[in-house]
């Protein structure tokens, strides 16, 4: 009898502790950086926090400076981070550079060789999807509903309205590269889509195009007036500079004639904006590039507070190698990988300052028979880390150097081409007004000056090279002369030939990712590919 | 007449008593001492006289006294898990017998998931292996001494640095993202994953000493018990005890150790360099040196080590008590390498209420000092300028030096404005001497079992298990500021790390076992019901910064994490007539790292037994003393995915710092949503496993052979999810299928057995092939598959990829050309789809790092008091891709822009002469078949010195003999298959001494 009561014991004993611990199984995070999605918004400036986010997507790889806690996988963390795969996918591929490193299939972007497998290409097509699917998130959780049901301030309402606006913008700015470089083909999200797992359908080119057009036009009036708000984020004069930007191409995309739309959206940049040009070219590119009156948009580092191994980490240390002297560049060393073409170097006369070349006093030759050799090539001492007065940048590794993605210089060439092109509202006179303040700088005073007879359509290809390369603009002008692939125009190296050769036309768009289109079944492969 | 009958009747009264008398004086006492083959006492011997049931049992000291009728009285002396011996008394009073051990009856019980069952009852592929067949040595980590042992268990060292942890795979991996681990149960206490901070083998927290036997459960009839972690297999340690009733004994071992190894990558030597310098780059021949070094010679050393474990085991009245020290101190052939361990270890098992009520303790601690040396040392040897010196000489005093500091010393490749080259080779020897990286690792592992049989019903047992599992670890990395290879010009480098993990583990178990045995149906039955709580916590914290701890610093802040399993099982065990065997399991797992709609789990499994040696048609057959045939079938679970606990839940995570974003003039944290899987769920595995178990000869040979399939399914991979579909581009979901099969044949056998010569030999051979089935949700031909594998050389390549119809981490590589004379065609590889390009769709698979047949053979050879024996494995179809080589063996090496610097080249660029880098190429893809002979032993034991009881044996051993094998680097036998720049593992020549009192 005494054994059955305790057995009798031991077993109520268990029910109770069984009932207790069945309930442990619903654990959440106790780690103090991780909360759930519920509580996140309750942190006093977390609705900021996550803009920073979306920016700072452009040039971090992770929650972790320099690398670590990745945002996106499969990749290096170096290779993924968003804007060292643009400039490569921009840049790389013109006859404004070479690299020679070994990694993977790096060296097929130079050569115009590469492949749906690209790890490079997929690392560009995944970071894009993931600042669009980052924006889509931001405006799922901001709803004029979701705010209201936690209770926040109308002071709170009217910054987060903002917010979503530079949302919408990163958002647009998105869709606008990979329009540009994968082409309409591409899966579409908005914040009407759910998150888990399901196919995205593609869009096309024309719906493509309308839909950043639209998205641009909705916030251009509600957006923080141009040049009104602060240095990082994004107001009315990024706006106004990708409305102008996708007119100006709009016949490659949608085959269509936009260029009056582009002048009108130049001249407001122009006459609207405080934007002056920099007196000295150089100081655009240098540690303290920071706040600078001629930059619209830019991608921002520090040295201690934003670091990565892409952005202008990558564009400055890859620069840097051989005899030249790290310290010129602000660096405790270099990685020694890329190059200019004699392509770009023949376009400068000998009193251009905007030719920034390290020539064969430093040990670097003109002529490239080696691909893999650094000091076959100029070098490019364009972006560096060391201040307006020589000082070096806050760290050895990582630059302080920003990215000026939008700048005055640009609008001004992209009015003169729009009204070339045949866009009403501008002028040729003030265009070759506009290109002689940027000959004047360049050249110190009015030696390089052109009047109204020099200025054709291949004089501002080539000025635009002059003036932005290295800026990641490069390919899309190609595109828009029809340059880029093809044999009318060959540059060293191009399709992997020394002398350069003609291309598959198939190159002017990069392939959607095989992994991508094995994973969505709804999705094409672009020609060819 | 009267007077005859009266004479008669006394004559035969006298002649009756005579007889009788002298029958009653006959009866005589016998007594004695019965020992075991090592001297040692036996108390519980059965003592009976033979044809009766009379009878005794020895005593604690082993001695017996026995009444027998005569002199032809026979004595029989039996003991479970010896051979019974039969001794005629004749007319000896005092009989000493010696009983020698019974092989197959040595293994009768074996240790089971959650209970014990007897050999020829399991129905699950289980082997056991005890102390006396552990591998012997150098043995640092406890798997080490089962290396090579059983048929299935592959047991891969990570490297030849002290107590460095093994790969462990049972019948080959069945996850691809998931861990391959197999469940290691100490005690009864499962212990959680994966290692500590600062540790070198999470296993290292047990000392060898103290491991009495391993059982690995190699099927899912047998590791279904454990359920949601068992896809991989299970290993068992029970570590030694004591029995009521024992003497005290006190055991020390001691060994010393000493290690050296000659392998070395062949380079250039200093003369050569030179040379090849001045015809290749004749404008940098200035900065070459005077020197000749040797680097890999200036980086290793022969080292020593020891070892100390003293164990004292008896019973204080009703208490049986082990308690046992140990001590180790092992440097490594890398010089500054060292691992010491402090470990004791207690045992209790008390038992109450006339064996009722057991109770079982078990204490273990450890604390380890690691000092590690930077195996980056290993990588600058092979590359660093051979014409440099070691440290600065007379020769340099014209460089000039920044500010005071010579950089400690050692030679450095500076600048002209006298700052180290950020990106030359680091000086290996600076590397070891100038980073001093120490760690503290402390351990404890406890439980508490409590066994309490029924009183009113005793075929009923109820056990409780309460297990704690800490480890913390702890260490910190320093390099001062005037190292040339940690210098930074704006902060002053140098490194000062400090890093914090903390692992606890708690379990409670219980279940209730119903044994009965019912002689109407002639069978028994044995039934097992129980529950199993199981919490993790997992934190870690550390600062990295360097020297001047300043703004640089990061800090990694506390990150904890829990991890709760919950699990229901149970198990029927049905006998016939003790000849067929029936088991049932059945596990339920719940566990919170998934959503509760996918979070239980059900893990069945049936076995089936026959002992076909007990029927009648095969009584006949003497030699046959055992075959028994067994089928298997189950299904165990993975849910191990990897460091994310939470992983079907949406969260935010902070930006730490070094990833803020400029607004303005102020720089703000940010947060980011993470990607989910909110459908997550559990990996399956099912196993399929047919065998016969064998004994001929009375089991002087024994054996068995398995044939298994494994099929995984819902496996857990990290694949790329559609491009905007989620908050990231690849996650953790359920997709793919991955399939194991193979063969497994061991044998057994003591060729000769008798009471001064024994010769056992073992073989055990392991098939076994894997294939991906499956990848992705969609099954697109053109979808080549996961690249894996990283190598060195360009950034983020990879060799290996898992792809469908092909084992997992097989190799993706060009196929290179070669000319008529056998040398590779630089840069020619097949166009396999004949496009007139090279590109990623002309890479082929090829081979892969997993053996297709493994092979241990071990053999013991004792006569009298010597003892030798041998242990050796063999792995054939392995391959290896020799990274070391495809890195360093180019003329492009010899001089690097991005320094700039020089940098050696190894000799078989004279063999390829290749210039450029031609990593993808199957020119370094090798054949690293092998077979190594693990460990050649002698030993003599000296019996019973100064007449004290004392035994002494000393042994010499050495380990790592020799390796056979075609393969030219370092090493064949690497987990992984990449060979880059790999730690040699050193021949250990070790003096043992084991004296037991």
């Amino acid at each position: 009898m005494k054994y059955l009561i305790k057995l009798t014991a031991i077993l109520l004993g268990s029910v109770f502790v069984y009932t207790s611990c069945i309930d442990d199984l619903d654990t959440e995070p106790i780690d103090p950086d991780e909360t759930t999605a519920s509580a996140v918004f309750d942190e006093p400036g977390a609705y900021k926090a996550f803009l920073a986010k979306m920016y700072a997507g452009l040039a971090v790889s992770g929650q972790q400076g320099p690398a670590g806690m990745p945002d996106i996988s499969g990749i290096d963390e170096g290779f993924s981070q968003y804007l060292r795969a643009y400039w490569e996918h921009q840049v790389l591929t013109t006859e404004e550079a070479i690299i020679g490193w070994d990694d993977q299939t790096i060296k097929d972007f130079h050569r115009q060789e590469w492949g749906s497998s690209d790890n490079f290409i997929a690392a560009m097509y995944y970071r894009i999807y993931y600042q669009i699917t980052l924006a889509n998130e931001f405006l799922r959780a901001t709803t004029e509903d979701k705010l209201d049901e936690r209770g926040e301030s109308d002071q709170t309402k009217a910054e987060v309205a903002q917010y979503r606006n530079e949302a919408r913008f990163l958002r647009a700015l998105s869709y606008w590269h990979a329009l540009d470089l994968f082409g309409g083909g591409v899966p579409f999200v908005t914040e009407d889509d759910p998150i888990g797992s399901f196919m995205p359908s593609p869009i096309n080119k024309q719906n493509l195009f309308e839909f950043i057009e639209s998205e641009l036009l909705a916030i251009e009036d509600d957006i923080t007036a141009v040049g009104a708000n602060e240095y990082g984020r994004a107001d009315q004069g990024a706006v106004w500079t990708l409305l102008a930007k996708l007119y100006l191409n709009a016949e490659v995309y949608i085959n269509q004639d936009k260029y009056t739309e582009c002048v009108t959206y130049s001249k407001k940049v122009i006459d609207e904006g405080p934007y002056t040009l920099e007196d000295n070219y150089e100081h655009l590119f240098l540690a303290d590039n920071d706040h600078l009156q001629e930059v619209i948009f830019s991608i921002n580092f520090d040295g201690i507070e934003t670091r990565t191994y892409g952005g202008t980490t990558f564009i400055i240390s890859a620069a840097l190698g051989g005899d030249i002297p790290p310290a010129e560049f602000g660096l405790g060393g270099g990685w020694a990988g890329t190059r200019t073409t004699k392509a770009l170097v023949n376009k400068f006369d000998a009193n251009d300052g905007r030719a920034l070349f390290y020539d064969e006093s430093y040990g670097q030759a003109l002529e490239i028979n080696d691909e893999s050799d650094f000091q076959q090539g100029y070098a490019v001492g364009k972006f560096k880390n060391v201040t307006s007065t020589g000082a070096p940048g806050s760290d050895v590794t990582y630059p302080d150097t920003d990215f000026p993605m939008f700048r005055l210089a640009d609008v001004y060439l992209m009015y003169a081409e729009a009204v070339l092109r045949g866009g009403s509202g501008g002028t040729v006179g003030q265009s070759v007004i506009y290109i002689n303040y940027l000959r004047q700088r360049a050249y110190g005073d009015a030696s390089g000056d052109i009047n109204s007879g020099d200025l054709t359509l291949d004089f501002i290809l080539d000025e635009r090279a002059r003036e932005l390369y290295w800026e990641c603009h490069r390919r899309t002008d190609l595109i828009r002369y029809d340059r880029l692939t093809g044999g009318d125009y060959v540059w060293p190296w191009k399709g992997d030939i020394p002398e350069g050769t003609a291309t598959d036309d198939k190159y002017n768009l990069f392939p959607l990712p095989a992994a991508d289109v094995n994973a969505n079944t709804n999705l094409d492969q672009n020609p060819d590919y | 007449m009267e007077i005859l009958k009266t004479n008669t009747l006394r004559f035969l009264l006298m002649v009756g008593l005579l007889t009788i008398t002298s029958a009653m004086f006959a009866q005589k006492t016998v007594s004695g001492v019965v020992e075991d083959e090592e001297s040692n006492t036996l108390p519980g011997v059965n003592v009976t006289i033979k044809g009766t049931t009379e009878g005794t049992i020895t005593d604690s000291k082993g001695q017996y006294s026995i009444q027998v009728p005569g002199n032809d009285a026979v004595l029989v002396f039996s003991f479970v898990g010896y051979m019974k011996e039969e001794i005629p008394v004749g007319d000896r009073t005092k009989i000493d017998v010696a009983l020698f051990p019974d092989i197959e009856s040595l293994s009768e019980i074996v240790v089971i998931g959650y209970g014990v069952t007897k050999k020829e009852d399991a129905t699950g592929s289980v082997q056991a292996i005890d102390s006396r067949d552990f591998n012997v040595g150098a043995i640092t980590a406890p798997q080490d001494l089962l290396t090579g042992k059983v048929a299935g268990v592959q047991i891969t060292s990570n490297s030849g640095a002290p107590g460095e942890g093994s790969t462990i795979r049972i019948r080959g991996g069945s996850s691809l993202s998931a861990s391959n681990d197999p469940l290691i149960v100490v005690d009864g206490v499962p212990l959680a994953g994966g290692g500590i901070s600062g540790s070198r083998n999470p296993l290292n927290a047990i000392n060898p000493n103290d491991i009495e036997t391993f059982t690995i459960l190699k099927d899912a009839s047998a590791t279904a018990i454990y359920g949601s972690r068992a896809s991989n297999g299970v290993i068992l340690i029970t570590t030694k005890k004591s029995e009521v009733g024992s003497e005290l004994k006190v055991n020390y071992n001691g060994k010393l150790n000493v290690y050296s190894s000659n392998k070395r990558v062949d380079v250039l030597g200093a003369d050569e360099f030179r040379s090849l310098i001045e015809e290749r780059h004749p404008t940098h021949v200035d900065m070459l040196g005077n020197a000749s070094t040797d680097w890999q010679d200036e980086i290793y050393q022969n080292a020593m080590g020891t070892e100390h474990n003293v164990s004292i085991a008896g019973a204080y009245k009703m208490l049986p008590f082990r308690a046992s020290v140990g001590y180790s101190n092992n440097d490594g052939i890398l010089k500054t390498d060292n691992n010491e361990r402090f470990s004791g270890s207690l045992n209790l098992n008390p038992s109450f209420l006339d064996d009722h009520l057991k109770i079982n303790i078990n204490a273990k601690a450890s604390v380890t000092n690691n000092t590690f040396a930077d195996r980056g040392a290993i990588g600058a040897a092979i590359q660093h300028d051979p014409t440099q010196p070691v440290n600065w000489d007379t020769t340099f005093t014209g460089i000039p030096i920044l500010g005071e500091t010579d950089w400690g010393g050692y030679y450095a490749r500076l600048q002209s404005n006298g700052q180290p080259v950020q990106l030359a080779t680091a000086n290996p020897v600076a590397l070891l001497e100038q980073r001093d990286d120490k760690s503290t690792v402390n351990n404890f592992i406890g439980n508490a079992k409590i066994d309490y049989k029924f009183h009113f019903l005793p075929e009923l047992r109820a056990n409780l298990n309460l297990g704690y599992d800490y480890s913390k670890g702890e260490g910190d990395v320093y390099v001062p500021q005037n190292a040339a290879f940690a210098y930074n010009s704006g902060h002053g480098g140098g490194t000062d790390n400090t890093y914090t993990q903390i692992k606890k583990n708690e379990l409670l178990d219980f279940y209730l076992n119903y044994v009965k045995e019912i002689s109407a149906i002639d069978s028994k039955i044995d039934a097992m019901a129980g529950y199993s709580y199981q919490y993790f916590l997992d934190d870690s914290y550390g600062v990295n910064s360097n020297v001047a701890n300043d703004s640089s610093e990061t800090t990694y802040p506390d990150n904890p994490k829990e991890l709760v399993l919950l699990s229901f099982y149970g198990r029927l065990n049905y006998t016939l007539a003790n000849k067929y065997l029936l088991t049932f399991t059945l596990r339920n797992d719940q566990t919170s790292r998934f959503s509760p709609d996918t979070r239980s789990g059900m893990f069945p499994s049936i076995a089936l037994g026959w002992k076909i040696h007990e029927e009648s048609f095969l009584s006949n057959v003497d030699a046959l003393s055992q075959l028994k045939l067994r089928l298997g079938w189950g299904v165990t679970g993975q849910q191990d995915i990897g460091p994310d606990w939470y992983v079907y839940m949406p969260r935010y995570t902070y930006s730490l710092p070094g990833a803020s974003y400029l607004f303005g003039n102020t720089y703000y944290q940010t947060i980011r949503p993470s990607g989910y899987d909110e459908n997550i769920k559990w990996e399956e595995t099912t196993t399929y496993n047919a065998a016969i178990d064998y004994g001929f000869l009375n089991d002087r040979i024994t054996g068995s052979v398995d044939i298994y399939l494994r099929k995984t399914k819902d496996l857990l991979n990290y694949i790329p999810v559609p491009a905007g579909s989620n908050l990231t581009n690849y996650i953790n979901t359920n997709v793919g299928d991955l399939e194991n099969k193979g063969v497994e044949f061991s044998i057994n056998a003591k060729p000769i057995s008798t009471p001064d010569m024994v010769w056992d030999v073992g073989l055990n051979v392991t098939y076994n092939e894997n294939k991906i089935t499956k990848l992705t949700l969609s099954d697109d031909p053109d979808y080549l598959g996961v690249p894996t594998g990283g190598i060195s050389g360009g950034v983020g390549s990879n060799i290996q990829i898992h792809s469908v119809g092909q084992p997992f981490s097989s190799f993706f590589v060009y196929e290179q050309i070669y000319d008529d004379n056998g040398d590779p065609i630089p840069g020619a590889f097949v166009d396999q789809n004949g496009d007139g390009q090279i590109t990623e769709s002309d890479k082929v698979h090829k081979e892969n790092p997993t053996p297709d047949v493994s092979l241990g053979i071990n053999t013991g050879f004792s006569y009298k008091n010597w003892y030798f024996s041998f242990s050796g494995r063999a792995n054939f179809g392995n391959y290896v891709y020799y990274n070391a080589e495809s890195v360093n063996g180019t003329y492009q090496r010899l001089y690097r822009p991005e320094g700039p610097y020089l940098s050696n080249v190894t000799t078989g660029v004279y063999d390829s002469e290749f210039e450029n880098a031609y990593y993808m190429s199957d020119y370094y893809l090798r054949n690293a078949s092998f077979f190594r002979m693990d460990n050649i032993s002698l030993s003599y034991k000296f019996n019973n010195i100064a007449n004290q009881g004392i035994n002494l044996t000393v042994t010499g051993t050495v380990n790592n003999a020799f390796v056979i094998t075609k393969y030219d680097g370092i090493d064949p036998e690497i987990s992984g298959g990449i060979d880059n720049n790999f730690y040699p593992r050193p021949t250990a020549y070790v003096l043992g001494v084991n004296v037991n009192f």
